[in-house]
C-alpha cells in the first residue's frame, strides 16, 4: 500500500456573508420559508439584469489578499451556459478566464512543520437554487431562495499527499477565512463546500494518475473519511491490474463509501462567453492597498507572535488563535497583567515594546511567560467552559479584560481560592459586574487569616482520629482529607493551600 | 459543412426535440448561413481586440442594501407547478 | 378630423387648452382598432381599460411591443412559450411612462423573440402594412410601425437589436429612433441580444420622437450597461437649422441591390438638404460587408443564452412528450423549448449555440467581436470629419408577406444597412422621405456618434419640416 502517492486538490465554495446576494438587492439569509427571499433578478425573470454588489467585491478582494493571491486588476464576469432546474437563467454568471486572483498559497500547520499549499485561483460567482428529490411523487422541488447567494470559488494546486493534509488544509483555510470575517465558513449550515479531486500514482512518478471527482460531503471529517476510502479504492483497483474511471463518486455518510455517479452526460460544454449585461471593473493600486490595510493579522503569524512575544506554549496559542476574537481577548488581558503591579489596576497604555516593559517593570522574559501561562490557563480552561456552557463567544459577553486581570489577581494574591474563583467568574459574566463588587457583596473572601484556620484545624484533628493517626503513619494523602473537611467546615472560604501547610506542620512538623 | 450529426448535436445543447424533417432542414439553413458567415475569416483582426461593451463603462456598482423580496405568493402566481412551497419539476435523477 | 389622427404634440396642446382629455383619446383609439385592426392585425392584446398610469393622467395613450414588460400583464414576446406569462415587475420605461401620466393602449405585435424583419415569425400570425395589406409592415417591431401609421396608436414603443424600429418605421412610413446604446434602460426588455438591444420610440413625426424620448431615456440603477450621462430636454434640437453640418455619405450604402427608387428618393433628400446649407461628402464604411455576418454570429451567440432560460420550469409553456424518450426532465426541456418556439428562433439558436460551442468559439464568437471593432473604428473616423451620416434604412421597400420567409438568408441581408447602428453602438433615426410608383413608403436613415440623439432630431427635423411625407395619412 506505500507504494503508491496520492495527490489530492480541493476546490471550495465559500458563501460571502454580505447583507444582500450578489447581483440583487435579496435578503442573503439561511433558513427562511421556501421562495420568500427571491426577486424577478435572482429569479431570472425575463427582461432582468444582474448588477453587482460593490460589498462582494471588497470581501473577494479581502479573500484574495488574505490567500496570498495575485489580484487581477482587471476584473470580469463570463457566463456559464448549462440546464439544471436550479438555475433560472440557464447560465450562472461566474469567471472563465480572468478570476479575481491567482496563483496563491495557505500555510498549513501539520504535525510536523507549517507547509505552503498552493491555490491556483479564486473566483466569483453566483449560487444556484436548491433542487430537494421526491421519489415518492415522482417529482423534484426547486427553491430558489438561495439563486443569487454571493460564492467564491477557491481551487487549490493539486498540492496535498494524504487525507490528513487535506484536513489540515481545509481547517487552515477556515481559520484564516473567518479572521476576515467574510463567511460563516459553516458546512453544516452550507456556506462552505468541498468537492475533493484526488489521483494517485506510484511513488516517484511525475504524471498524474487518472483524477476522480468526490463530491458530497458534509463535513471536514467526511472530506477525510472519503479521501481515504477513495485512496483504499484506487489503490486496490490499480493493484488488481484494472484503470481508474475519470468520474464522479459521491461521498454517501451513511455507508461511509464513495458511489459511482449514474453515468452523467457528455462532459459539459459550457460555451463561456464573457458577460454582456455586466461591465467590467478596474481596481486602481490605491484601491487595493486600502483593502491590504484593513486585513488582519494572519492566524499562523498571530501564533508565532504569541509564542515568540507572550512565551505561550504552541499547544496554547493553537487554542487560542482558533477563535480571533479570543486572541485578541488574550492579548489585551495579558498586556494589562504584566503591566500591573501586584495590586493596582488602572493602567495607562502600555508600552508596546516588551524591553522598555522589562525595564520599567522588571518583567524578565521567564516571568512573563509564566504570567501569560496563567491567563492562558483561565481563558482555556474556566473562561472557555463559561463560553461553551452559554453557547457564545468571547465578543458577547461584557466581559473586560481589565476586570479578568483583576479576578485572576484575586487568585493569585490568595483572596480567593481557585473554586471560589471559578464562581465569580461566573457571576461576572451573569451580572455584568466587577470582580471585587461580587466579592465584597458575597463576602466570598477567601479565609487566610492563620487564627481562625487554627482553631478549625483543632477541630477538624479533634474530628479524625483516624485520618490523623494514617497520616503520621506517612499516607500523605490523607491530608487532602481532612483539607476537604475544613473546606466543608468553612463553606469552601477556607485557603486550602494554607490549610494543608498547617496541617501538615501540625502533625509531621514539616 | 455542417452534418445532420452536428445539427443534432447542437439541438442537444439547446435542448430543442427537432423533429427528422427539421433536422433536414435546418442542416440546409445552417449551412447556407455558415457558408455566408465564412467570409469573415477573411478579415484581418491581428492585433484587435474583441468589442465585448460597446460604452467604455466600468465600475457600475449597488450598495449591500437590502430591497424587499417578492412574496411567496407572486412567485407562486408565475407557475401551474407548484408543491410545498416549490416550484415541481419532473424527478430529476442524478 | 378625429383625435386619434393626431400626433401627441398636437394631443397635448389640447389637452393644456383643456379641449380634450385623455380618456377621449382613448376611446378614439379603441374605436379605430375595433375599426381596422382585424386588417391590420397589430395588436396582439388590448386593454380595454388603459393600463394605468400612476400620476393624474395627462399623458397620451401608448402601444407597448409585446416584448416589454408591463406588470401582471401578459407580456409573450409573441411567443407561444410565454403563454400566460405575467411578468411581477414594470420595465423601467414602463415605469417612467406611468410617472409621466401614460396610459397603455395594448401590447402590439413582433416577430417572434424579435427575430425577424417582417413580423412574419409571430405565433399570433403576421401584422400586415397599412399602406398595401398584401406586404409586410417591415419587423421585428412590425406591430408598433403598423398601429402608428395606421392611427390605432398615437405613438408607441419598440425596440431595435438590428434594425427592428427603423426598418418597420420606413416601411410604414413613420419616424423610428434607435437610441445610443445605454441611453435607454434595458431593464424590463425580455433580451434578444445584450449587446445590441435598445428600446425606442416609433412616432408618426419627429417631435414626438423627441418627446417621447425624453420620457423613456436616463440612467437606470438596474440596468449595469445604462449610461450615466444626463438627459437633455430632445425638443430644444428640434431647429430647422443644418447650416454648416458636414454629412457622410457612405459609398457602400449605394451599390447593387439598393432599389432605384430609392436611391432616387435618398438624392432628392440629400439635395433638400443641401438647400438648407447642409454639405455632403462620399466616405467609406470599408468594413460594412461584413456587418451581416458580424451580427449573425454575436447576435444569435448572444440570444442562444438569452433564451436559455425559457425551460417550462417557473412559467408559461410546460409540456412532455409521450411516449418518454430520455429523462422525464429533459425530456420536458426538449419538448416545450420545440412546441414553444417558432422555427426562425430554434434556427437563431442553433447558430447561436452552434457559434459558441466548443471548438468553434475562436473562429465565429471572438472573431465576430473582433470584426465588431472595426465597424465601430470605421464610424468613430467618419465622426473625426462628419456631424452625421446619411443613408437609406432598407434596401427595398416593404415585400409581399410570404416573400421572404422561405430564405433565412435573403431576410436577413434587408437589414444590411441598419445593422451596423447597433454594434457600433450609435444613434439611428429613420424618416419618411417619399413613396415609391407602388405606394409604399420610403425611409431614410441618419446616425450620428454616440450620445448625439440631438443631432440626429434637428437634421431629422429640418427635413421633415421642409416636406410633408409625414403629413400623408394611410386609409384603411
Amino acid at each position: 500500500m506505500n507504494d503508491f502517492e496520492t495527490v489530492i486538490g480541493l476546490e471550495v465554495h465559500l458563501q460571502l456573508k454580505t447583507a444582500t446576494k450578489i447581483f440583487c438587492g435579496c435578503a442573503n439569509l439561511f433558513g427562511q420559508t421556501p421562495n420568500s427571499q427571491t426577486c424577478p433578478v435572482c429569479l431570472g425573470l425575463p427582461g432582468t439584469l444582474p448588477v453587482l454588489n460593490r460589498k462582494v467585491l471588497l470581501y473577494a478582494l479581502k479573500v484574495a489578499m488574505a490567500l496570498n493571491c495575485q489580484v487581477n486588476s482587471f476584473i470580469k464576469f463570463d457566463r456559464k451556459n448549462y440546464y439544471y432546474p436550479d438555475l433560472p437563467k440557464g447560465f450562472q454568471i461566474s469567471q472563465y478566464d480572468l478570476p479575481i486572483a491567482r496563483e496563491g498559497f495557505v500555510l498549513v500547520k501539520g504535525k510536523e512543520a507549517v507547509r505552503k499549499v498552493g491555490i491556483t485561483r479564486a473566483h466569483l460567482e453566483e449560487d444556484a437554487g436548491k433542487l430537494i428529490h421526491d421519489p415518492a411523487a415522482n417529482c423534484s422541488l426547486v427553491d430558489y431562495n438561495r439563486t443569487g447567494t454571493p460564492l467564491i470559488e477557491i481551487v487549490s494546486e493539486p498540492d496535498m499527499r494524504g487525507p490528513q493534509e487535506a484536513y489540515d488544509y481545509l481547517t487552515a483555510l477556515k481559520l484564516t477565512l473567518q479572521y476576515l470575517d467574510v463567511s460563516d465558513c459553516d458546512m453544516e449550515k452550507g456556506s462552505l463546500r468541498c468537492d475533493a479531486n484526488v489521483s494517485i500514482r506510484p511513488k516517484g512518478e511525475i504524471k498524474f494518475g487518472t483524477k476522480v471527482e468526490i463530491k458530497n460531503m458534509n463535513s471536514f471529517r467526511a472530506v477525510k473519511s472519503a479521501l481515504e476510502f477513495e485512496e483504499s479504492r484506487q489503490q486496490k483497483l490499480l493493484l488488481a491490474g484494472n484503470k481508474i474511471v475519470q468520474e464522479t463518486q459521491l461521498w454517501n455518510e451513511d455507508k461511509q463509501a464513495t458511489f459511482s455517479m449514474r453515468s452523467k452526460e457528455e462532459a459539459h460544454d459550457y460555451r463561456y462567453f464573457p458577460e454582456p449585461d455586466l461591465v467590467p471593473f478596474v481596481v486602481d493600486e490605491s484601491f487595493l492597498k486600502d483593502v491590504a490595510d484593513t486585513l488582519p493579522e494572519a492566524p499562523l503569524k498571530k501564533w508565532e507572535r504569541l509564542v515568540n512575544d507572550y512565551g505561550l506554549s504552541d499547544y496554547d496559542a493553537q487554542i487560542i488563535i482558533s477563535d480571533k476574537k479570543l486572541a485578541d481577548f488574550f492579548e489585551e488581558s495579558s498586556r494589562l497583567f504584566i503591566e500591573l503591579p501586584s495590586t493596582h489596576q488602572n493602567s495607562k497604555s502600555l508600552p508596546e515594546d516588551i524591553d522598555a516593559r522589562e525595564e520599567r517593570f522588571g518583567v524578565g522574559k521567564e516571568k512573563l511567560n509564566k504570567e501569560t501561562k496563567k491567563i492562558a490557563n483561565w481563558i482555556i480552561g474556566p473562561l472557555q467552559q463559561e463560553l461553551n456552557s452559554r453557547k457564545v463567544g468571547v465578543e458577547s459577553v461584557a466581559l473586560k479584560p481589565k476586570d479578568f486581570i483583576i479576578l485572576i489577581g484575586k487568585v493569585e494574591d490568595g483572596t480567593l481560592n481557585n473554586l471560589r474563583g471559578k464562581e465569580v467568574l461566573a457571576l461576572m459574566l451573569d451580572t455584568n459586574t466587577g470582580p471585587e463588587e461580587i466579592i465584597a457583596k458575597k463576602g466570598l473572601a477567601q479565609v487566610s487569616d492563620t487564627a481562625t484556620l487554627e482553631n478549625i484545624i483543632n477541630d477538624i484533628i479533634r474530628e479524625n482520629e483516624s485520618t490523623v493517626t494514617q497520616i503520621k503513619q506517612g499516607k500523605d494523602s490523607a491530608i487532602g482529607f481532612l483539607v476537604g473537611q475544613a473546606m466543608k467546615k468553612t463553606q469552601g472560604k477556607a485557603n486550602p493551600k494554607l490549610v494543608g501547610e498547617m496541617i501538615k506542620r501540625r502533625l509531621l512538623n514539616v | 459543412m455542417i452534418s445532420k450529426d452536428d445539427v443534432r448535436y447542437v439541438a442537444h445543447l439547446s435542448r430543442i426535440h427537432l423533429q427528422d424533417q427539421e433536422v433536414e432542414r435546418l442542416s440546409k439553413d445552417l449551412e447556407n448561413i455558415l457558408h455566408y458567415v465564412e467570409k469573415l475569416q477573411k478579415v484581418d483582426i491581428n492585433n484587435i481586440k474583441q468589442t465585448t461593451h460597446v460604452l467604455p463603462l466600468k465600475n457600475v456598482f449597488r450598495e449591500d442594501v437590502v430591497r424587499t423580496s417578492l412574496k411567496q405568493g407572486e412567485v407562486k402566481g408565475l407557475t401551474q407547478n407548484w408543491q410545498s412551497d416549490s416550484f415541481k419539476v419532473p424527478q430529476v435523477i442524478e | 378630423m378625429t383625435l386619434n389622427t393626431l400626433t401627441a404634440h398636437e394631443l397635448f396642446d389640447l389637452i393644456k387648452a383643456k379641449q380634450t382629455n385623455t380618456k377621449s383619446i382613448q376611446a378614439a383609439l379603441l374605436d379605430q382598432i375595433q375599426k381596422t385592426d382585424h386588417k391590420v392585425k397589430a395588436y396582439v392584446r388590448v386593454f380595454e381599460n388603459g393600463e394605468t398610469a400612476s400620476a393624474p393622467e395627462t399623458g397620451i395613450p401608448i402601444a407597448i411591443k409585446d416584448n416589454i414588460c408591463i406588470k401582471n400583464t401578459e407580456t409573450t414576446c409573441a411567443s407561444r412559450i410565454l403563454k400566460g406569462f405575467k411578468p411581477p415587475y414594470d420595465a423601467t420605461v414602463i415605469k417612467k411612462l406611468r410617472n409621466a401620466g401614460t396610459s397603455f393602449i395594448g401590447h402590439v405585435n413582433m416577430d417572434e423573440f424579435a427575430f425577424g424583419s417582417s413580423t412574419e415569425n409571430s405565433y399570433y400570425g403576421p401584422t400586415r402594412n397599412p399602406w398595401n395589406l398584401d406586404c409586410v409592415p417591415g419587423g421585428s417591431s412590425g406591430g408598433s410601425a403598423a398601429a402608428v401609421a395606421s392611427h390605432e396608436a398615437i405613438w408607441a414603443l419598440g425596440s431595435d437589436t438590428g434594425g427592428s424600429i427603423r426598418q418597420p418605421a420606413a416601411f410604414c412610413g413613420v419616424v423610428g429612433l434607435k437610441p445610443t446604446y445605454g441611453r435607454v434602460s434595458r431593464y424590463g426588455l425580455i433580451a434578444f441580444a445584450s449587446s445590441l438591444d435598445q428600446i425606442g420610440p416609433i412616432t408618426k413625426d419627429v417631435t414626438d420622437c423627441a418627446l417621447l424620448l425624453n420620457i423613456i431615456a436616463g440612467h437606470d440603477e438596474y440596468d449595469s450597461t445604462s449610461a450615466e450621462m444626463a438627459v437633455p430636454d430632445y425638443t430644444r434640437a428640434l431647429l430647422k437649422d443644418v447650416k454648416n453640418f458636414k454629412i457622410g455619405i457612405p459609398k457602400e450604402y449605394f451599390i447593387e441591390g439598393l432599389d432605384p427608387e430609392i436611391k432616387s428618393a435618398i438624392t432628392a433628400a440629400i439635395e433638400n438638404l443641401k438647400k438648407q446649407g447642409a454639405t455632403f461628402k462620399e466616405m467609406s464604411l470599408p468594413h460594412t460587408e461584413y456587418a451581416v455576418a458580424t451580427y449573425y454570429i454575436v447576435a444569435t451567440a448572444e440570444a442562444s443564452s438569452n433564451l436559455a432560460r425559457f425551460d417550462g420550469v417557473q412559467y408559461g409553456l410546460r409540456e412532455q412528450p409521450f411516449p418518454a424518450r430520455r429523462t422525464p426532465l429533459i425530456d420536458m426541456y426538449e419538448e416545450t423549448r420545440d412546441k414553444g418556439f417558432g422555427a426562425e428562433v430554434k434556427r437563431r439558436i442553433m447558430l447561436g449555440t452552434y457559434a459558441l460551442s466548443a471548438g468553434y468559439y475562436d473562429a465565429y464568437y471572438l472573431r465576430g467581436q473582433k470584426v465588431r471593432t472595426l465597424i465601430k473604428n470605421d464610424f468613430d473616423k467618419i465622426f473625426e470629419e462628419c456631424q452625421a451620416i446619411l443613408t437609406p434604412t432598407a434596401p427595398t421597400t416593404a415585400f409581399k408577406i410570404g416573400e421572404k420567409s422561405s430564405d433565412p438568408l435573403s431576410m436577413y441581408l434587408s437589414d444590411i444597412y441598419t445593422i451596423s447602428a447597433n454594434l457600433a453602438g450609435i444613434p439611428a433615426i429613420s424618416i419618411p422621405c417619399g413613396f415609391a410608383k407602388n405606394g409604399l413608403p420610403i425611409g431614410l436613415q441618419i446616425m450620428t456618434k454616440p450620445f448625439d440623439e440631438e443631432t440626429l432630431l434637428r437634421i431629422a427635423y429640418t427635413y421633415e419640416q421642409n416636406t410633408d411625407w409625414h403629413k400623408r395619412k394611410v386609409s384603411l
